[in-house]
């Protein structure tokens, strides 16, 4: 079984990376693969980088309270790519309201300041197998 | 002293210690601060050794100021209460300003959106989202006059968190300030202008760093002619703690900044007791009490003799280090956040102990949003109880002479310099921020404590200990799109009312000086008088300057 290939990204205009530097070296240490976008990337330039990266997952790092513009048009545009079976994985400071609403439009997991690493690290592990074991 | 002290030591250590310790060890913790520095079991006259008191501590309001920059501390006068707030639009922040004043606050701090942070209008492709989210949305100088509005500037101090556009925002607050009639040689406030650690740790560039030097010597210049009494940059390790830093690496590169922006000035040929005196501080007070108190003290000693002995300034005004002090948000949690009131209760207590200049108190819903107005409120009383109640305003610097206070605040003192000697070798804090050195001493930093609380070394209440699962929600703010489809909208209106080629030859006459080598206050006076907006007067030192992008490393 090949590693599994994770994109990080910071998305909007917000530019505090602790949470997403300190995550992606969590998931580096747990044996994944990392790319990691830097700041102030569109959901496009996310997408793109997913693709190219032929990433298993992809974590959205939003503290900035634009989340419930950025994933939506990230799910978007991954159907319109043909990725939907991308594991997409949001950390930050989301609302409570708006936690069944980013259900809905596909992200899988989301988690909020205090999540233990190892929780992301599991989470991810249970839900990509399946694709990482198809390709 | 030396022989009876050691020999007193060695004997209670064997008649005392030993048997205790038999009897009932130590908990099987690691006595480290939060920063990870080991902290001794006892602190005597022994860990001194080498201190003089007249030399290194001294009395308040003496150099090289430990003990304070005033001699009466806060008997004199308290600190300045001092909340950071902006949401929505202007109107609504404009109503959060006049409760927090009501409620006794004493001065005004402006939280700007991201889209007025990073110098873009609403309209902008990256702006979807963020319009009025984290910030008030300050478009142009119409929203200034909203923002402000009822409030009298030449009354009040006000700060204003913003740091690449900061010239174009201070601008605004210029212009606002003459419509009102009040005389810019009166006025008082700080904006924070401190780009540095916006390359080290917040990330809000525009430009590259010695164009964006560049604005900030430029502030400098127009101040010390124009508005003498404003303070034109707050020198910041907020955002550098925040990032994940030790307290050691706040102190550190903090100062180290403080002393590039002297750097520049003088090189730019103003004369370091003009400039320097309006440079102001701001420190994180995090949750390790005594090592943020030997910080901050550290921090206004190392600061006096940097000013004194390396930039030969002559005025006592230009040794003395004033700062604003933030408790840690980064502290803060979602899980039973009622306890966040406490963490910021002894934040604040440890700020005041440190003898900060102004405060601000986090609210008890900040991991989860921008704070209601009765956290808000909240966290200003607990500024008063602190000032009011508790009796800490009694005395100057109580913990001054403590063994082991003092020996923390040489440690920092020591440790810092060990830093300046690093980055000095480097060729100062702009090459090493283009070498990554503090953005990865941060990032190391952080992953280090985060590593400790998985690892359960550090204890969180309510996160990796004592953990409640049933935790009724707090009421929390909830910023909609409105905001943004009303400041959309008056972009739109302002657009078709304006004298649109009266902001084109303004905006080019600032496009030209920034291709030389005058004062850019001034072209982005006329800019703001001519109502164009952040996202312009940005784009055209665009067009010059470009844009800085950082290599991301992890």
């Amino acid at each position: 079984m090949r590693k599994i290939r994770v994109v990080i990204a910071k998305p909007g205009l917000d530019g505090h990376d602790r949470g997403a530097k300190v995550i992606a070296r969590a998931l580096r240490d747990a044996g994944m693969e990392v790319i990691y976008t830097g700041l102030r990337q569109t959901p496009e330039q996310v997408v793109s980088a997913a693709l190219q990266e032929d990433a298993d997952v992809i974590g959205l790092s939003i503290l900035s309270g634009a989340h419930m513009h950025i994933c939506p048009r990230v799910m978007e545009l991954l159907h319109e790519k043909g990725l939907d079976d991308v594991l997409v994985v949001v950390g930050g400071i989301i609302p409570d309201v708006d936690i069944p609403k980013l259900h809905d439009v596909g992200v899988k997991g989301i988690f909020l300041p205090g999540t233990p690493m190892q929780q992301i690290i599991d989470f991810i592990n249970l839900n990509v197998r399946e694709r990482v074991e198809q390709v | 002293m030396g022989v009876t002290a050691e020999t007193a030591r060695q004997r209670w250590e064997k008649e005392v210690l030993e048997p205790a310790l038999k009897k009932a060890p130590e908990r099987p913790v690691q006595f480290t601060t939060i920063s990870g520095r080991p902290v001794n079991r006892l602190y005597t006259p022994e860990d001194l050794q080498g201190l003089d008191p007249d030399r290194d501590i001294a009395a308040p309001g003496v150099f090289p100021y430990t003990r304070g920059i005033h001699p009466t501390g806060y008997r004199g006068k308290l600190w300045t209460m001092r909340q950071f707030a902006g949401f929505g639009t202007p109107e609504e922040t404009n109503e959060r300003y006049k409760t927090l004043l009501k409620a006794g606050g004493t001065g005004l701090s402006v939280a700007f959106d991201l889209p007025t942070l990073m110098g873009r209008d609403p309209d902008h492709p990256l702006s979807l989202g963020e319009v009025g989210k984290c910030g008030v949305s300050i478009v142009s100088l119409a929203d200034m006059e909203r923002l402000f509005d009822g409030v009298t500037l030449a009354d009040i101090t006000t700060s204003m968190t913003i740091n690449s556009p900061a010239s174009m925002v201070f601008a605004m607050y210029l212009v606002v300030a003459e419509k009102q009639g009040a005389d810019w040689k009166a006025l008082s406030g700080t904006i924070q202008n401190d780009i540095l650690k916006e390359f080290i740790a917040q990330k809000e560039y525009i430009y590259p760093p010695r164009e964006s030097m560049r604005l900030i010597t430029d502030v400098f210049a127009f101040c010390s002619r124009e508005v003498p009494r404003w303070n034109t940059v707050s020198v910041s390790g907020y955002h550098i703690r925040e990032a994940g830093s030790t307290a050691l690496q706040e102190l550190a590169f903090t100062l180290r900044d403080g002393m590039e922006y002297v750097q520049y000035g003088i090189d730019a040929g103003l004369d370091v007791d003009d400039f320097s005196p309006r440079i102001s501080f701001f420190f994180n007070s995090h949750s390790d009490f005594f090592e943020e108190i030997a910080k901050f003290r550290a921090a206004r000693k190392l600061w006096a003799e940097v000013m004194r002995d390396r930039f030969h300034a002559r005025h006592e005004r230009s040794w003395k280090l004033r700062f604003h002090t933030q408790t840690a948000g980064v502290s803060l949690t979602a899980q039973q956040p009622y306890n966040n009131v406490v963490r910021t209760a002894l934040q604040a207590l440890a700020a005041v102990m440190g003898g900060t200049n102004s405060l601000h108190t986090n609210s008890l819903d900040e991991a989860l949003a921008l704070p209601t107005a009765e956290a808000a409120t909240l966290a200003l009383r607990t500024q008063q109880i602190i000032a009011h109640e508790s009796g800490v305003t009694n005395t100057v610097d109580p913990f001054g002479g403590s063994y082991f206070v003092e020996r923390l605040t040489l440690d920092m003192e020591r440790g810092a310099k060990d830093y300046f000697d690093l980055i000095d070798r480097m060729g100062g804090m702009v090459e090493a921020i283009e070498e990554g050195f503090p953005q990865k001493e941060i990032a190391e930093a952080a992953y280090r404590f985060q590593q400790a609380v998985e690892r359960r070394e550090k204890t969180i209440v309510g996160v990796n200990d004592f953990v409640q699962d049933d935790e009724p929600p707090v009421p929390i703010l909830y910023i909609d799109d409105a905001t943004a489809q009303k400041q959309l909208s008056r972009l739109e209106d302002l657009r078709k009312t304006r004298d649109n080629d009266r902001v084109q030859r303004s905006l080019e006459a600032l496009r030209e000086t920034a291709r030389g080598q005058g004062n850019t206050m001034y072209p982005l006076l006329d800019c703001v008088r001519a109502y164009a907006t952040v996202g312009e007067m940005c784009d055209a030192l665009r067009d010059v300057w470009g844009e800085y992008e950082e290599v991301p490393l992890i």
